[in-house]
């Protein structure tokens, strides 16, 4: 549906741009492209409305009309206004005195037992100690839920199901200061309505356990109901931050800009996988680039600088520059790369290659592959490994059986891996590519330009080494 | 019925919340003395805050005009008795919503999916009750194995219903769970497996070849009888869209179930999903009751929409 709106903005442009001079009706044929952005990305109707006129009023005075690049300045604008609408970072407020309450609400299904874990250990990786607190009796099974999971981080659960939540969670804090631990984390019932009996509960705990924050759990994937929802419990309880959720998926989430627009509460953290340590800092220029459908580049390379250790990196290059880059190399350099994370992952902060690869059915890089490619490598001596020119018949046929793969599996990692080799020969005369474009050569394909390319694109497993970390 | 009660606004516990924006649209256009730009913008606004999203509320405005234009409605009035004829005719444009999900005489593997958190254990122990009420016999399988205590939930609603649940232990293979799930009915005589499985988001390669495998674990065991649903949380707004297109290619998909419906909740999206992928609504749920589930009629899910009283079935 939506591609990238630069694309679409610059079509726009290019179709006016001939007549010489822009005017008001132009900026808002533009403009419509960027409404339409915002409402796929399930920004609410009426913030969107807002949103708009503010970004007409700089659009038409002058930014755009005298601009030589008005796509350009429409983006830049646009991305400043959502920058300044996302607000800034904030992380949680530690209380002067311990422990630190922090309440959880929001809707069903939102993650919020899954979000009280995740935070329980990020602040554990600071150093400080949390309980949680399972009040939530009414689902079937959220209480044995949030007890696994504690047991899994080895933080303390706090649970009874015979006892009413408000009470519980008074006690719990007693609990707490007692075993001096600084956090309270209280994983409060989720209802499929904001529903009175519910948001009584929640003021009945608000009023006893005096929570230093209130965050509210919300799923990225909400539609317009989200303003609703948060506005219904801002009222209620008072919020002081917000959680965006399943933002590993392809939502945009234009629910987070809602949600601030109408409480103006900050965004405090964004939930990114199942995993419990998939919970990341709010960056806003990534969520509004998101929100846009322009990729989340910055992700990526910050993922990369965090797993990639910068020693092997540099290692690495001077191997390419040097022709010394064997197969031990290419197994560091592959096991690195998993290390980053499931490879669809990382396609998918790459602007629209997770959609190419799963529309156009390229022959995407698969985790199995890299897992092939590295159970060939593993079932070779590391002398063979580096100098595979010794691997003949017999060999071939050991390392076959070794990795359980066939000897035609063995040759086209051996093959493939000679035309690296001379690929990088080549290349280590030529300037250091573009930070992340020769990541994937089988799938950016800006290697076809070069020799052996054409036959390296064929082959997408192959990940030429020592070309990220930067 | 507990789900059209609340579906209207009837019930109780969702009367704090009920004034849905949507129910605005008939005094909108009601109120309308001529049908103008104001009344246009209106109504797309109204449709935009309902999730019905950019190209399926154009679609809609398109139709209205034409109707207009040939002088079908002169009135506001008039205009939305036709939006709300519109309205249900792209709920069944190009799907089949009553066509029978299961096969009698054989035995019926049903597979629900979806993202995280839509609510499908709890759908899968309605479906399960509400088809035992119709003289099927079902057992469940527990097979989401990867969330916490997922298990242990299937496990309490099958006790509440009274069903049979067939489960592994946490982290075992599903594959695994929905064969044994398989043998156990056949050695019972059940002829409805209803297979839960874990949320997993649609963008997952991993996850959903996963899923393909469960599949294929059915058809191995020459079950003929499959049926795929995937559970839609009515609150999702555009990206159901992707969550349904993933799904079709990777499992295929027979309907989908619609949950959370609610006093603002309306689920929207769906006008979207049947007109831009032709996958039809067949189940709607609310609450968290059993019986909170019913079968998908048009006409009294767009009067919902509306808050309006249910006109009957026709």
């Amino acid at each position: 549906m939506f591609e990238s709106l630069s694309d679409k903005l610059q079509e726009v442009f290019s179709r006016l741009g001939r007549k010489g001079r822009l005017d008001e009706r132009d900026v808002d044929e533009a403009l419509k492209e960027v409404r339409q952005a915002l409402l796929g990305a399930d920004v609410n109707f009426k913030v969107v409305k807002a949103f708009m006129a503010r970004v007409r009023e700089r659009a038409v005075g002058h930014e755009v009309l005298q601009s030589l690049t008005p796509a350009q300045q429409v983006i830049k604008i646009v991305h400043d206004e959502l920058l300044a609408l996302l607000g800034e970072p904030s992380r949680l407020t530690p209380a002067p005195q311990p422990p630190t309450v922090v309440m959880l609400v929001g809707l069903q299904g939102s993650g919020k037992t899954t979000t009280a874990a995740k935070l329980a250990l990020a602040l554990r990786k600071q150093g400080p100690r949390s309980l949680l607190v399972a009040a939530d009796p009414y689902r079937p099974a959220a209480v044995a839920q949030l007890q696994t999971l504690g047991k899994q981080l080895d933080v303390p659960v706090y649970a009874d199901e015979r006892r009413k939540p408000p009470e519980l969670a008074q006690d719990a804090i007693k609990y707490a200061r007692q075993q001096n631990l600084a956090y309270v984390i209280l994983d409060t019932a989720g209802r499929l309505v904001i529903a009175e009996d519910l948001m009584r509960e929640l003021e009945e705990i608000k009023r006893r356990v005096q929570p230093h924050e209130v965050l509210l759990v919300a799923d990225a994937m909400t539609g317009q109901d989200a303003v609703r929802v948060a506005e219904e419990f801002h009222k209620r309880v008072g919020l002081t931050g917000l959680i965006l959720t399943k933002l590993d998926g392809d939502a945009r989430g234009g629910a987070a800009l809602s949600i601030r627009e109408v409480t103006g509460v900050p965004i405090k953290y964004l939930g990114v996988g199942e995993k419990l340590d998939a919970l990341e800092p709010f960056h806003p220029d990534r969520l509004a680039s998101r929100i846009l459908g322009m990729g989340d580049v910055l992700s990526l390379i910050e993922r990369a600088q965090q797993t990639i250790d910068q020693q092997h990196a540099l290692e690495m290059q001077r191997k390419v520059k040097t022709g010394s880059f064997d197969l031990n190399d290419y197994l560091k350099s592959l096991q690195q790369l998993r290390n980053m994370g499931p490879l669809e992952q990382l396609l998918d902060m790459i602007p629209g290659m997770g959609k190419l690869l799963r529309e156009q059915r390229l022959p995407a890089i698969q985790e199995k592959d890299l897992k092939r490619v590295e159970a060939i490598i593993l079932s070779m001596t590391p002398y063979e490994r580096a100098h595979p020119e010794i691997i003949g018949a017999s060999r071939k046929r050991r390392i076959a059986r070794g990795s359980g793969t066939t000897t035609a599996d063995v040759n086209q990692l051996l093959n493939t891996f000679k035309q690296m080799q001379q690929l990088m020969r080549q290349m280590s005369g030529a300037k250091t590519p573009r930070h992340f474009k020769g990541l994937l050569p089988g799938a950016t394909g800006d290697l076809r330009g070069l020799p052996g390319g054409a036959s390296l694109k064929k082959r997408p497993y192959m990940v030429p080494p020592g070309r990220r970390g930067r | 019925m507990a789900v059209l009660k609340r579906l209207f606004g009837l019930d109780r516990s969702t009367q704090k919340t009920r004034e849905s924006l949507v129910h605005r649209i008939r005094n909108v256009f009601q109120q309308a003395a001529v049908i103008d730009d104001d009344l246009w913008e209106e109504a797309e606004a109204i449709l935009l805050q309902a999730d019905v999203g950019v190209p399926t509320t154009e679609e809609l405005l398109r139709r209205l005009r034409e109707a207009v234009r040939l002088g079908e409605a002169r009135t506001g009035e008039e205009l939305f008795e036709i939006l709300k004829e519109e309205m249900e005719a792209v709920l069944v444009e190009g799907v089949d919503f009553e066509r029978p999900l299961l096969r009698s005489g054989a035995l019926n593997a049903v597979l629900v999916v979806g993202v995280n958190g839509v609510g499908k254990t709890t759908t899968i122990a309605k479906l399960g009750a509400y088809w035992r009420d119709q003289g099927h016999r079902v057992l469940l399988a527990a097979g989401d194995t990867f969330r916490a205590a997922a298990i242990d939930q299937l496990k309490v609603w099958g006790e509440r219903a009274g069903l049979p649940v067939v489960a592994h232990q946490p982290g075992a293979d599903a594959g695994s769970v929905v064969y044994d799930a398989l043998a156990a009915a056949r050695a019972r005589g059940a002829d409805v497996v209803l297979i839960d499985t874990a949320g997993r988001l649609h963008t997952k390669y991993n996850l959903m070849e996963e899923l393909k495998k469960v599949r294929r674990v059915i058809e191995k065991q020459g079950v003929e009888a499959i049926t795929t649903l995937l559970v839609v949380d009515a609150t999702t707004g555009q990206n159901a869209i992707n969550q349904v297109k993933q799904f079709r290619e990777a499992v295929g998909l027979d309907g989908l179930i619609v949950t959370k419906l609610d006093g603002t909740a309306k689920g929207g999206v769906v006008f979207a999903i049947v007109h831009e992928l032709k996958v039809p609504v067949r189940f709607l749920g609310t609450g968290e009751k059993l019986d909170d589930l019913a079968e998908f009629w048009p006409m009294d899910f767009v009067d919902a929409l509306f808050g309006e009283e249910k006109r009957g079935r026709g």
